[in-house]
This record gives structure tokens, C-alpha cells and sequence, in this order.
């Protein structure tokens, strides 16, 4: 990809009309797209693979372990205390949550959009939401003093006769996530209906063609499937729309809702939703690059690509930015010395270098985005954006354990740190995140065939700008 | 072990002897095991198998039980397993499956009584009066029965020194009766033995040395104030007339018996009446939360401080002290001093008043001196309503100054009265185990009886008396615990607990009033009684039978006139007390010569500006080290320090920053040779050129809880400074030792120069409102968001801004009231909390990781000068808030209000989202992060109130306002076709607080305390401003300072 020198190939006498860069390298057909993307899964299994899987497959294990302890003894093996009493869990799970969402941006909001590049990576910023979602989901379940009675948030018939209290926003949070990993679920598993068929096909091996057979639901590629897939795939993304806003926004009210100084504030779920995208268009980021140079996939995920996102991610950054900035003025503004108290216990008490950090991290460090050969090159780039995932970690750190560490009475102060089960348990679902992540690579197309096929010229009329 | 060591020839050591035996026939050797085990006592055996693990013959039958190389298997020929060894076997285990079947669990029957026993209904507790005994005097006491089972222990309101309250020791004594760790049985060099094995060893020798008159027998007991102990001493005394009975109270006020004896020419003990005090000079007293008579002091002296709008009267109290006390934290003005500049001030103000001449060896500060011009003239200003309360820990002639100082002023009859002392044949005490040394070390001693104490810890270290206990030929101790005494005694006879057994004790004014149990006694133990019978031939006498023939006899000289002894007797059990009892005042006036005296001895002092004093207290939980293994005293707060299972060499800010020592820092405190290492803990407001080191750590046999916390500082303690010790070295070891305490740790963690911040935080948010009296009569609304208004939930900051109409509670609606003026920090709601509500104890590791479980918490916070700050108290329970900010958010409903304006917790619901407590500005609500409540050791569930839920792991708890003692008086009123009216129903920290502080009560019913206090223009609401309405609300606190010392000061600071 690299090598294309992309405005060599305006052809001459065109309208002056904006210069977009193509969002699939030339000379590609259906078949060799076809070709390419299914050999990845179809082809003999690299050897890093192994590496890589066994490395994420240990690091599961560590949170095996960590969540056996756990069980076996109670939330007292983490940090958490009076009156710190959300600590690692919650932090993880609103990060994991906000990494999901650029999936669902991608999948959703870009499709209705009609923005073509979206097309290569959708797919695997799918499942990057699944995974997420997955990790983040559980996280709930495991801060919970006795997990075993988390079915208790859901509102079913029992001989208790008793509801979930509507009034919490951890109820609201139960059907937000349920919700979201449901339609995330669906929209990816209909957008892979006809790549299983595609495997199915040229799967040479007869477990392969019965494990591809029976998920692709006889899909035979017929008009009337066809029709029938558009149709129940513009639906979901457009289920999946308001997802990407309600689920963060809902994320934020467990905060919002409650009265401690530093979570009280009506700019949360704006806030939040930027934040959640700012983060999980890094996130995209981090897994792409390497995963693209690791299978020879620049001309499917292109410099375009990689520039769009950081685009992305510099805009929603900034308004991340804007957030930092508005809670400083307000707590300033709004004559509460509580609030005041609470900025200046962020900014200059003993987690100030959390908060330095956080600053460094994800407003400072990503105004790299504003220069094209940040956003074009890939190890610049990455770079970037794991300082976004630290950053966006230690922001919701940051808003979790400073504010509730120094509220209301002074008598009551404390202190929180995470013990080696928080950190095991949090690196644990990053093994967990990645081991799912290179069974997906493995065993499912991580682009999807059918429409990176209708990218190719003359398939849709598109792509016609390029000369063949 | 093995084969191949059976065979082995050459010289049969004993092991392969012994082993040779084993393996030819197993069974004969195991019934001798069973033999064995069947002619030691019988049910105490099996609770302390581990005991026989000492023994050949246990580690024989362990071996054979759990075979490492399975040695049974094994016959000589190498043909595996025979017929016969195999049948050996069989036999074997079948004998084996006998002898664990003594084992099983014991039946529980749940069939109903046959026949009813009187009165017990289950589900509805019994109150029994009783006594609880600290130190010697007794306070009488309720004692709560559930079917049967002692749990909950209330003041009696009808006894002179309790009134109704309790101190934490009384609250934490229930937990005692069930320690696991209590001594179960009698011990002889680590065997366990019987009480007839005891008494054949004993009688003999008794025996022997009655023909003697008694030589070699000596008793040691701590403080006596029992009759009936009083008189078998002495009838045992006129058996053996050369027989000794020695006193050694460790944290016995020694000095006040000498000073007494010196100035008043006789042993006569001080009551000071504080309801009519109207300025009282406290001389490093802690007369509020120590001593005998503090809960009846407190109750009297927070009556002269309960300041209301409708009655804006307060006494003044002035504190001149080193370490800071309970008492000292509501002194209007308070002035820290070191313990020489104490005596020097006591001098000087003895001048002023005319009744010393002299001066103090070193001149007093400009502000010390002010402050004696001003409370001098103040004193005299209130003949006969003025109190100087010498510290009982004081030095003689500081309290000889003070006894002078009160006749003086006339007091001596009115606010002071001399009463005959209580204490049985009082002696002095630290002569009296001097005298004892002396006689172990001279071999005169053949039998000593240790009754109550454990001499071997607490006993001064010059003193050597570990060494010398063990030159008595038959050494005896009698105690709860198999303490260190009782390690180096060759029996040890378990005590009864006072809730097990009969006995009696006086008051410090001398009321005398029956200790009776309320459980048949949980092991094989004794009381002090029925061990004393042992002398008089009444080996089987019970202790009943003892106590009862003693009030028989004297209940008619007691002034029960008339009638049958037998009711006069069941209606002194009834009541609680005897009446008439109480000690008449004598007359008694100050020896001149021994003022003068004191006078000199303090003028002719020259103390070393450099010389750091040392002081030794008891300590405010543990006490003098009885209570270390009581884990709820170990996890209560120190009321100062807010240190838990640790005590910690105290020091002033001043002191630290010169030594350049922070806390936590390990120091080496060395006096004379005697050395320990002792973590530092800063304490704002403790005196320069001082250290406290609370007695009762660093003990070496003290049960699990109470094994090697703190430090020991009897170590340190010698006999001629017993209180106090001048010219100490520190020196820093640069190591650090981890110090939990509940409140503020963090700061501590974050470096000192986080301190600022939160004290400006604490200045800026006025968690405790505070005024001055002038200013109150002023603007009665001085504490207030909007001082000069009228109170509205405007000028208070509690607008109620929903658009909805309130929910309008019209039945009872249950609020608190504290009053912030009276409260002193002693902690004995914390107690009574934790024993009401099951609250579990988590352990040290668990405080530093800020899990402690109290529901209800002290805070203190300090204003002011580091060096001299003003210490408020601030007992904090749940608000139960109308608009409780936890309830919203519990996705279960596991928290709710009821209609009474309870924030009810729902143990079952929850699901321990922790969410309400994030939610909760006032930190109230209490986590179970692990498994914290004890499901294990069966003795202790006897314990649990059974109408409060023990909580499991992975749950949230929180004050109810004892919501079960609510639910019962409103069942018991309905029944009686009323409603619950004052009188009806007490929280159990209100029901324990010695000075009123709290008071609880419906808000809807103007009859209640609590309601009229919610009506005082001092009433305010913690964090008002945030809406959450709160239940419980507070009562400013008030100085009342003296207008001549309202001036700045000489060093420009305020006294």
C-alpha cells in the first residue's frame, strides 16, 4: 500500500472535485477479493498464531484464577473499602464498554452514512465490540458482594413478587448492555451470514464445511437473500444507532444520577459518548495496524482508513477536552465547595499524578492527530492511540476512585489502590479480549467478503473513479 | 519410622523401643489409650484434644490413628497384610469408631418444652439485675436474656452509679462470657485435672500451714469491694492469722489512697457532686470516662452543660493536662502542659487561693500564669459551686494541693464529700506487692493463692515478680484467662464469669448490690467465693450459697429493716442494689503540715527544662491489659487517637518535630536501663516535653486476639513511677510500624502536608457547628447558615425544592438527637452498638484496608492550633434521611424507607452493588467484604441477638435505630392498646450514653427528649445544604469561656 502513490493516479482532465484516496487498493476483482480475505481463514495456520493465541490464552487464565479467589472469598480480596466502593471493576467495565462503541459507530451510523471505508473494517470492529462488551459485561456481575444473586437486577416473575427498583441506574444499565450486546450480536452475525456461505464453499475439509454450513443458514446467495440480508441489515444498524449514544449515556447516569461531587454533572453523557468513541477508535486502531501488516491487508485497510479514524478520534478527543475543561469551570462556577473541593483534590491531591497523566494522555499527546504524517503513518499513529486506551483508563479511574476517596465529610476520608487480584483480574479480561480476538482471525473472514467484493470496480458502478 | 528401623538390630534406642511394642499387638495398646483417655475428666477432654498431643500416649494413638508409613500394615514377614492383623485392625477401628462416637455433634431437640420453665417465652428476653465489676466497684447493671442466653448488658437506672449508662468495659464483658479463648478447664503443669484433684493437693498443705497460723500462705487479689469477699478474708484471715493478704490493683488510682492518707489522716475516698459545680478545674482528670463514679460524673456534669435556649446555663470547666482526655476535649479552656508544669501550675493556683505558699520551681508560661489569675478568681467567685479535680494518676501532692484547694473554697460538703473508703481493708498497693516480693524472695511464701489478677504482666519491672512468684512452693491462679500468671502457676483454676456465678460488690459511694448469673456456667470453672471456701472447709459450697448465708446475715445491719431476710434478699436481686448501703460522708480536714509538704516538694523540684516525662495510663479500651483479648475493645477506637488493636507511644507535634519523628516511626524509649520500641503516634493537643504509653499491650498469653499487640509498657513501669517517669530517652531506629486507625489514615499515608487541606476542609464545612455562650445569648441562631434569622429551611440551607407534596409520616416518625455539648467520645454507644446488632470485629489488617464495621463511628475532628486544639466528638449513626440519596440508587430495593422515616436495609435482598454507600454523603453504611460474622465457633453464635439478622459475606449493613427494639415496644404497646410513648423504647446508644448526648425519639410527639431538642434554635442538620433531611440531627456545641481570658493571650494565642 505504501508504495502507491495515490495522487499519481488522478487522471487527467477531471473536475477539480475533492480527492479522496481509495478506500480499496486498484486492481483487485470479486475473486481475488475473495481469494484473499478467505485464505486468511482457509490457509494453514501461521506459527505466530500459536504464539500469540497461547500468550492471550495464558493471560485468560489469569483471570480464571483471579475471579476463582474472588468467588471463593468476596470482594475483599480487591482495593475497594469505606468509602471507596467502586473501585477496578467499574473502571474496567465503562472502559471496556467505551471501547465497544466505535464498533457499533462503524457498523451503524457510518453505514447509514453511506461512508464506504467503514466496509473493510466493520467486520472487525464488530467483534472488537462483542469482545468488549463480553469483558465489560461481566464486570458488573463480579463486583457484585454476592454475584450469585445478579439475576435479582432483572425484571422477572418471582415468588417474591418483587421488581428491580426502576428508579436505579443500574437497572437502566442492565437493560442498556443487554440491549447493546444483543443488536451487536445480531448485526454482526447477519453481516457474516454471507461470508460463512463463501467459507462454507471453499472450505476443503469436511469439519470446516459442516461448522461453516450450519452458521451460514443455507445461504445460497439467491436475489431474494440478498434482498432479504439488505433489508434485516439496514434494520439492525439502524436499531443499532441510537445504541451507540444510549448505551454511554446510560454508562454515565450510574454516575450522574448519584449526588458525590465530581459524578453529579449534566455534561456526563455527552461527555461520556465522545469519550467512548474517542476510545474505541483507538482501540480499532491498536488491534489494525498490526493485525493488517501481519496478513498483508494494507490494500483493503488503507492510509484512508487509518486516516479517517484518527480523524475521528481527534474530534471526539477534543471534545473530551472540552469535558475536562467544562468540569473545571463549572466546579469553579458553581459556588459548591464541595465541587470546588473536589476539582482541586483531583488536580492537586495524592492522585494528581493520575490526573497529570490523564491529561498527558488523552489531551495532549493526541493533538499529534492534527499532522497528516502522524495520521498516515502507522507506528506514530498506534502509538497515539495506546496513550488514548491508557488515557481514557485512567480518566474513568480518575472519576471513580477521586471523587468517592474525599466527599462530603472529611471524617470519612480514605484512600483506595488496587491489590494484585484488581490487576488480575483486569489484565485476565484483556486475555480473555484477545484470546477471543485471534479465534475470530482465525476461524472467521475479519473483512467482509461480500462487501468489499461490491467495492471492487464495476460492481456497483462504484469505484469507478479508479482506473482500472 | 518405618520397617526397615523395626529390624534393625543393635541397641534399641527408646523411639524403636517403643515402636517394637507398637507393632506387635495393637489392640491391647490401644484400649490402654482408651483406658487412659477414659480415666481423665471425662467432657472436658474432648473440647482439648490437642492438650493430650503432649502426652506418649496420645502421640502413640495419633500415630496409630494416622499412620505416615501405615505401620499397622506392615508384619515382620514380608507377606503384605495377615489374617490376624488384618481382624487386629478391624477390632481396632471398631473400638476407634466407639471412641469418636463420644464426639457427635450434641442432639438439638426442637420439640417444645414439657414443662414450661417460668417466664421463658422464646422470642422475648428476661432483664435480670446484676453488677458488672471493673477495677473492684460495681455499677448495677440489666443483664439481657435470650431463653436462657446472657447477650446484651444496660446500665440500671435505679443504681446511684449507673443510672441507666454503661461504660464500654460493661458493654464488651458479654463478649467475654463467650470467648472460645477463655479457660475451659483446670490446669496442673498443662494437664488438664479436677477439682477434687485440686483440692487433694491443696488441703493438705492448708492444713499443714493452719497449725502454723497460715506463714506461708499468702492471697493476692486486686481491688476488693465485695462483702462477701470482705468477710470470708476475714474469717479465712482470723483462721490463718499469719497469713497475708496482698493487694495489687495495677491501674488502681494509688496515689489518691496515699494523698488521702496524708492530708485527711485516713484512706477517705472523694465523691464529688457535679450537679452543683458551677466551675470546675480539671487537673489532668479524666474523671467523665475514668474511675469508678465517671458514668454517675458524667451524667451530673452534662446535666450542668445541657444548654437550651429556654435554659442558656452552663458550668465551666478549665483543664490544665498532658495527654489529652475525654474530659479535657469540653474544657472551655484547656491548656496543655507537661506533668511537672501541671504540679507547678496546681502550686501556683494554691498560692493564688491562698491555701500553699511557694512557687513553682521553674515559672510558669504568661499564659499558664493568666489562666491561674483567672481560674482563681473564678473559684473564689463560687464558694462551695466550685470543684478541683485532681488527676487520681497524679502525684501525691498535686491531689493533697487539691484536697486543700476544695476545703478552701468551701466546697468540702457540698460539691465534694469524704466517704469511708470502699475498697475492703484498703491498703496500699504498691507496698502491699512489695511486701510480697520480699516474702517470695526470703522463701517465706509456701502457698500463693493469685485470685483476679495476673501480677506476672502487670506488676512493676523492678519488681522482678516473674522471677520471684516462682520461689512460692504452690503458686494458684484463679483468672478467666490461662494469662501469664497463670503459665508460670502449677494451677490454674478458671474463673466464672460474673454472668455465670454469684457475688456482690460496692459502688464507688459504697453502694453495695449482687452479682447473680443468668447462665449455668459454660465450663468447669470456680468463682472467687468457692475457691475461698477451700480455706474454710466449704469445699463444695457454692458461691450462691456463700453470697446468700453472707446478706442473710447482714442485709438487717444493711438497713433492709424488718421482715423476712429471704425477701429483703430477693427484692435486693430484684432492684439491684441494696439500699442504705451508700456510704454516710464524714468529716475530715486537711493536715496543714501535709499541704506545706506537698507545697515543697513541688517548689523544691528541679526539673530538667530538657526532660522528657513519660506517662503511663490505662488504656481507654483494653484497660490495664485484662481486656486484650476481647476483641471488641480491641477494635474500638481509642477516643483520641482513633488507633485500634495497638497502643503507640503518644507524643505533642511539638515533641515530634523536634525528635524529627512522624508516625509510625519506631522509636527506642529507654529509662534506667529499660528499653522497648514503641511506634510513634502524633496526638494534636498532647503537652511538649511529654509522652503517654498506654498500659495493657504487648502481651505474650493473651489469647489469639490479644497476643503481641502494642507494646508493653509495664516493661517500663517501676514502683517509685508507677504513673509517671521523668528523663526518658528516645532515640529513632528509623524502622516504621503500621498503625491502624479509623479515621483519617490517609492523611497520615499522603504525607503531613495534606493535614492543612483537610483540616481547612473540616473548618469550611462545619461537620460540628460550634459557638461561644455569650454569642448563643446574643443570637440564639448563631449556627446556622444564616446566623440572626429566625430558624426556617431557609436560613438553615435545608430548602425543600421538589415540586412534589412531601410524604407526610403520620404515625410515629422516629428521629435522633445529639447533643454535641455533653457528648466526651467514651465510645460506649460504639459497644453497645456492636452488641446490640451483631456487628462483627475485622481485624487489624482489615481497619488499615478502612472496613471497619462500626455502624455507629465517633469522628473527631480538631480546631485550632496543632499544638492546642480544640477536640470535638461526633458520634455519627445513620441520618436516616427523609430524602435517604442510598435508597434511589439500589437497583433491588434492598435499602427503603418506611413509614416511619426509616432507612430500612433488607439484609436478604441485597446484592452488594455498594452503590448506596458511594451514594451516602455521610459514610454510614458498613460493607461485608469478606466473610466477617464468625458462622464457626458454635459458642460464640450463643451470643448474637437473635433479633438481628447476622449478616453473610457480600452484604450491606447500616443503623436501623435498633429498628427490632422499635418493632418490640410497638407490638408490646399495641398489645397494651397504647402507643409507644417516652420511656418505651431506647436505641441501644442512647440507652447506653452516660451523659444524655443521645436521645432518640418520635418527632411526631412532643413529649420526647429528642423532639424538644429538634425545636432548640442549636439543633442543626449535618450537610443541611444538601436536602437529604436527616433524622438524626445535632445540638451545637457551646463554650463558655471566661470573660478575663476572651483577651488574646500573652503569646497571642486563645486558652
Amino acid at each position: 500500500m505504501a508504495t502507491i502513490d495515490e495522487r499519481a493516479m488522478l487522471p487527467d482532465g477531471l473536475p477539480e472535485k475533492p480527492y479522496r484516496p481509495p478506500v480499496l487498493a486498484p486492481g483487485y476483482t470479486p475473486g481475488t477479493v475473495t481469494d484473499k480475505i478467505s485464505s486468511v481463514v482457509l490457509a494453514k495456520t501461521p506459527r505466530w498464531w500459536y504464539v500469540a493465541f497461547g500468550l492471550s490464552f495464558c493471560v485468560m487464565m489469569l483471570f480464571l484464577a483471579s475471579v476463582t479467589w474472588l468467588f471463593a472469598k468476596g470482594v475483599g480480596i480487591w482495593g475497594v473499602n469505606q468509602p471507596v466502593g467502586w473501585g477496578f471493576a467499574i473502571v474496567n467495565f465503562v472502559w471496556w464498554i467505551g471501547i465497544g462503541h466505535a464498533g457499533t459507530l462503524i457498523s451503524a451510523i457510518l453505514l447509514l452514512l453511506r461512508q464506504e471505508w467503514r466496509t473493510s473494517i466493520n467486520r472487525f470492529a464488530e467483534a472488537m465490540t462483542l469482545f468488549a462488551v463480553a469483558c465489560a459485561g461481566m464486570f458488573p456481575v463480579l463486583h457484585l458482594g454476592r454475584p450469585w444473586l445478579a439475576y435479582w437486577l432483572f425484571p422477572y416473575p418471582n415468588t417474591m413478587g418483587l421488581w428491580p427498583q426502576f428508579r436505579s441506574p443500574l437497572i437502566w444499565d442492565v437493560f442498556a448492555v443487554s440491549t447493546y450486546a444483543t443488536v451487536s450480536l445480531l448485526f454482526w452475525y447477519v453481516g457474516l451470514i454471507p461470508d460463512l456461505a463463501t467459507l462454507r464453499d471453499r472450505a476443503k475439509n469436511r469439519v470446516s464445511q459442516i461448522f461453516y454450513g450450519f452458521f451460514s443458514m443455507g445461504w445460497r446467495g439467491s436475489a431474494s437473500h440478498w434482498h432479504n440480508y439488505e433489508a434485516a441489515y439496514l434494520l439492525l444498524a439502524g436499531l443499532a444507532t441510537p445504541l451507540v449514544v444510549s448505551v454511554h449515556t446510560v454508562v454515565s447516569f450510574d454516575f450522574a444520577i448519584g449526588i458525590v461531587p465530581g459524578w453529579h454533572s449534566t455534561i456526563f453523557p455527552p461527555y461520556f459518548v465522545a469519550g467512548a468513541i474517542y476510545d474505541g477508535f483507538a482501540m480499532v486502531l491498536t488491534l489494525t495496524i498490526p493485525l493488517r501488516a501481519a496478513f498483508g491487508l494494507q490494500d483493503f485497510i488503507t492510509t484512508r482508513h487509518l486516516q479517517n479514524m484518527a480523524k475521528v478520534m481527534l474530534a471526539t478527543g477534543l471534545i473530551v477536552v472540552y469535558g475536562y475543561g467544562i468540569e473545571i469551570f463549572f466546579s469553579a462556577y458553581s459556588a459548591n465547595r464541595y465541587e470546588q473541593f473536589m476539582i482541586l483534590n483531583r488536580i492537586t491531591g495524592p492522585y494528581h499524578l493520575h490526573w497529570i497523566l490523564l491529561i498527558v494522555c488523552n489531551a495532549i499527546v493526541p493533538q499529534l492527530l492534527w499532522f497528516r504524517k502522524v495520521r498516515t503513518n502507522p507506528v506514530p499513529l498506534w502509538i497515539v492511540c495506546m496513550f488514548v486506551n491508557v488515557g481514557m483508563w485512567l480518566e474513568r479511574f480518575v472519576i471513580v476512585i477521586t471523587s468517592l476517596h474525599r466527599d462530603f465529610l472529611p471524617s470519612s476520608w480514605g484512600m483506595y489502590r488496587g491489590t494484585i487480584f484488581d490487576w488480575g483480574t483486569f489484565i485476565g479480561t484483556i486475555g480473555l479480549f484477545l484470546t477471543l480476538l485471534f479465534l475470530f482471525i482465525r476461524f472467521l473472514p475479519m473483512i467482509s467478503i461480500a462487501e468489499m467484493r461490491a467495492l471492487t470496480p464495476g460492481s456497483r458502478g462504484e469505484g469507478m473513479e479508479t482506473p482500472e | 519410622m518405618n520397617e526397615s528401623d523395626d529390624q534393625k538390630p543393635g541397641p534399641p534406642t527408646e523411639a524403636t523401643d517403643a515402636i517394637g511394642r507398637m507393632g506387635q499387638s495393637t489392640p491391647i495398646d490401644l484400649e490402654a489409650v482408651q483406658e487412659k483417655l477414659r480415666a481423665e475428666p471425662g467432657p472436658a477432654m474432648w473440647r482439648s484434644l490437642d492438650e493430650l498431643a503432649g502426652t506418649p500416649d496420645f502421640q502413640e494413638w495419633l500415630h496409630r490413628e494416622f499412620p505416615r508409613q501405615a505401620s499397622e500394615w506392615v508384619e515382620p514377614a514380608d507377606d503384605g497384610v495377615s489374617r490376624r492383623a488384618f481382624l487386629q485392625l478391624a477390632g481396632g477401628s471398631l473400638g476407634l469408631a466407639g471412641l469418636t462416637a463420644c464426639t457427635k455433634q450434641p442432639l438439638e431437640r426442637i420439640v417444645p418444652y414439657v414443662r414450661q420453665p417460668e417466664e421463658i417465652v422464646p422470642g422475648k428476653p428476661l432483664y435480670f439485675a446484676s453488677t458488672h465489676v471493673h477495677g473492684g466497684y460495681g455499677y448495677g447493671v440489666l443483664a439481657t436474656s435470650h431463653t436462657g442466653r446472657p447477650t446484651k448488658i444496660e446500665g440500671n437506672p435505679d443504681h446511684p452509679a449507673s443510672l441507666g449508662a454503661t461504660d464500654v468495659f460493661a458493654q464488651a464483658s458479654v463478649l467475654d462470657l463467650y470467648d472460645p479463648n477463655r479457660s475451659q478447664a483446670i490446669v496442673n503443669l498443662g494437664r488438664i485435672r479436677t477439682w477434687g484433684a485440686f483440692v487433694n493437693e491443696a488441703s493438705p498443705l492448708l492444713k499443714a500451714q493452719q497449725a502454723l497460723g497460715g506463714e506461708g500462705v499468702r492471697i493476692l487479689t486486686g481491688t476488693v469491694t465485695s462483702p462477701t469477699f470482705a468477710d470470708q478474708m476475714k474469717t479465712i484471715l482470723a483462721q490463718y492469722p499469719k497469713a497475708r493478704w496482698h493487694r495489687w490493683e495495677p491501674a488502681a488510682a494509688h496515689d489518691e489512697y496515699r494523698a488521702a492518707v496524708a492530708a485527711l489522716g485516713g484512706p477517705h475516698d472523694r465523691i464529688y457532686d457535679l450537679t452543683q459545680a458551677k466551675v470546675i478545674l480539671s487537673l489532668g482528670s479524666d474523671f467523665l470516662t475514668q474511675g469508678p463514679g465517671s458514668l454517675r460524673y458524667s451524667r451530673d456534669f452534662s446535666r450542668g452543660r445541657q444548654v437550651r435556649a429556654k435554659r442558656p446555663v452552663m458550668n465551666r470547666l478549665y483543664a490544665v493536662e498532658s495527654m489529652p482526655t475525654n474530659t479535657g476535649t469540653l474544657a472551655d479552656h484547656r491548656l496543655p502542659l507537661p506533668p511537672d508544669e501541671v504540679a507547678g501550675f496546681a502550686l501556683a493556683l494554691a498560692a493564688a487561693l491562698g491555701v500553699a505558699s511557694g512557687a513553682p520551681a521553674a515559672p510558669l508560661s504568661p499564659r499558664a500564669q493568666q489562666l491561674v489569675a483567672a481560674v482563681a478568681k473564678d473559684l473564689q467567685a463560687n464558694p462551695g459551686a466550685s470543684l478541683v479535680v485532681a488527676d487520681g494518676y497524679a502525684p501525691q501532692a498535686v491531689q493533697v494541693l487539691a484536697l486543700a484547694m476544695n476545703e478552701k473554697l468551701g466546697n468540702v460538703g457540698k460539691t465534694v464529700r469524704y466517704i469511708r473508703p470502699v475498697e475492703a481493708d484498703p491498703v496500699d498497693h504498691l507496698r502491699s506487692i512489695q511486701e510480697l516480693v520480699i516474702d517470695l524472695n526470703a522463701g517465706k511464701v509456701e502457698a500463693l493463692f493469685v485470685l483476679g489478677g495476673n501480677p506476672v504482666y502487670t506488676a512493676p519491672a523492678d519488681l522482678g515478680f516473674a522471677a520471684a512468684y516462682q520461689k512460692a512452693r504452690l503458686r494458684v491462679h484463679h483468672g478467666l484467662y490461662q494469662d501469664e500468671t497463670a503459665q508460670l502457676s502449677q494451677w490454674h483454676i478458671p474463673e466464672a464469669h460474673p454472668l455465670e456465678t454469684w457475688s456482690d460488690a460496692r459502688a464507688f459511694d459504697g453502694t453495695a448490690s449482687l452479682v447473680q448469673p443468668l447462665i449455668e456456667p459454660l465450663y468447669e470453672s470456680k468463682s472467687a467465693h468457692e475457691l475461698l471456701g477451700l480455706f474454710a472447709n466449704q469445699i463444695d459450697a457454692s458461691a450462691y450459697d456463700i453470697v446468700h448465708a453472707y446478706w442473710q446475715k447482714n442485709l438487717h445491719a444493711a438497713g433492709a429493716a424488718g421482715g423476712d431476710p429471704e425477701a429483703a434478699f430477693r427484692k435486693a436481686l430484684h432492684d439491684g442494689l441494696i439500699p442504705g448501703t451508700a456510704e454516710p460522708a464524714v468529716t475530715a480536714a486537711v493536715n496543714g503540715g501535709a499541704v506545706a509538704q506537698a507545697a515543697a516538694s513541688i517548689s523544691g523540684a528541679k526539673p530538667d527544662p530538657q526532660a522528657i516525662t513519660l506517662l503511663f495510663r490505662p488504656d481507654p479500651t483494653v484497660y490495664d491489659g485484662r481486656y486484650a483479648g476481647n476483641p471488641w475493645l480491641q477494635e474500638l477506637p481509642n477516643p483520641m487517637t482513633k488507633l485500634v488493636w495497638d497502643n503507640a507511644l503518644v507524643v505533642g507535634p511539638a515533641l515530634a518535630r523536634r525528635l524529627k519523628v512522624q508516625i509510625e516511626d519506631v522509636v527506642e524509649v529507654s529509662i534506667r536501663g529499660r528499653k522497648v520500641k514503641a511506634a510513634v503516634w502524633v496526638q494534636p493537643g498532647h503537652a511538649d516535653r511529654s509522652a503517654t504509653l498506654h498500659l495493657g499491650y504487648g502481651r505474650w498469653s493473651a489469647g489469639p486476639v490479644g497476643n503481641g499487640r502494642g507494646v508493653n509498657a509495664y516493661a517500663l513501669r517501676t514502683t517509685d513511677a508507677l504513673w509517671a517517669v521523668a528523663g526518658i530517652g528516645l532515640k529513632r531506629t528509623g524502622d516504621t510500624f503500621n498503625l491502624a486507625s479509623t479515621q483519617n489514615h490517609h492523611l497520615l499515608e499522603s504525607g503531613t502536608d495534606e493535614m492543612p487541606t483537610a483540616e481547612k476542609e473540616v473548618m469550611a464545612r462545619r461537620p460540628v457547628r460550634t459557638g461561644t455562650l455569650p454569642d448563643f445569648l446574643k443570637d440564639p441562631n448563631l449556627v446556622h447558615e444564616k446566623p440572626g434569622l429566625p430558624k426556617t429551611p431557609e436560613t438553615t440551607g435545608a430548602e425543600d425544592l421538589t415540586l412534589y407534596p412531601r410524604y407526610e409520616y403520620k404515625g410515629y416518625a422516629w428521629g435522633m438527637a445529639i447533643d454535641l455539648n455533653v457528648c466526651t467520645g467514651c465510645s460506649a454507644c460504639v459497644v453497645a452498638c456492636q452488641a446490640e446488632n451483631n456487628i462483627p470485629t475485622v481485624g487489624k489488617e482489615q481497619v488499615l484496608k478502612q472496613r471497619a464495621m462500626h455502624w455507629l463511628r465517633i469522628d473527631r475532628y480538631f480546631e485550632g492550633d496543632p499544638d492546642d486544639p480544640q477536640v470535638h466528638h461526633q458520634p455519627v449513626p445513620c441520618m436516616q434521611c427523609e430524602n435517604a440519596p442510598c435508597e434511589l440508587v439500589c437497583p433491588v430495593a434492598a435499602t427503603v424507607h418506611s413509614a416511619e422515616g426509616l432507612n430500612d436495609m433488607v439484609y436478604n435482598r441485597c446484592v452488594g452493588t455498594r452503590y448506596c454507600s458511594n451514594n451516602c454523603p455521610y459514610k454510614v453504611r458498613r460493607f461485608n467484604f469478606l466473610r466477617y460474622s464468625n458462622h464457626d465457633v458454635p459458642v460464640l453464635k450463643l451470643r448474637e441477638n437473635p433479633d438481628v439478622t447476622v449478616r453473610m459475606r457480600g452484604v450491606m449493613e447500616k443503623c436501623t435505630y435498633c429498628v427490632q427494639r422499635i418493632n418490640r415496644a410497638k407490638i408490646d404497646t399495641e398489645v397494651a392498646g397504647r402507643t409507644v410513648v417516652p420511656g418505651d423504647v431506647q436505641t441501644a446508644c442512647a440507652q447506653a450514653c452516660p451523659t444524655e448526648a443521645i436521645v432518640f425519639g418520635d418527632n411526631n410527639n412532643p413529649a420526647w427528649e429528642s423532639t424538644k431538642r429538634k425545636a432548640d434554635p442549636l439543633n442543626y442538620a449535618l450537610l443541611e445544604e444538601l436536602n437529604t433531611r436527616p433524622r438524626t440531627t445535632y445540638l451545637a456545641k457551646l463554650r463558655n469561656p471566661n470573660p478575663d481570658l476572651l483577651g488574646a493571650t500573652p503569646e497571642g494565642k486563645r486558652i
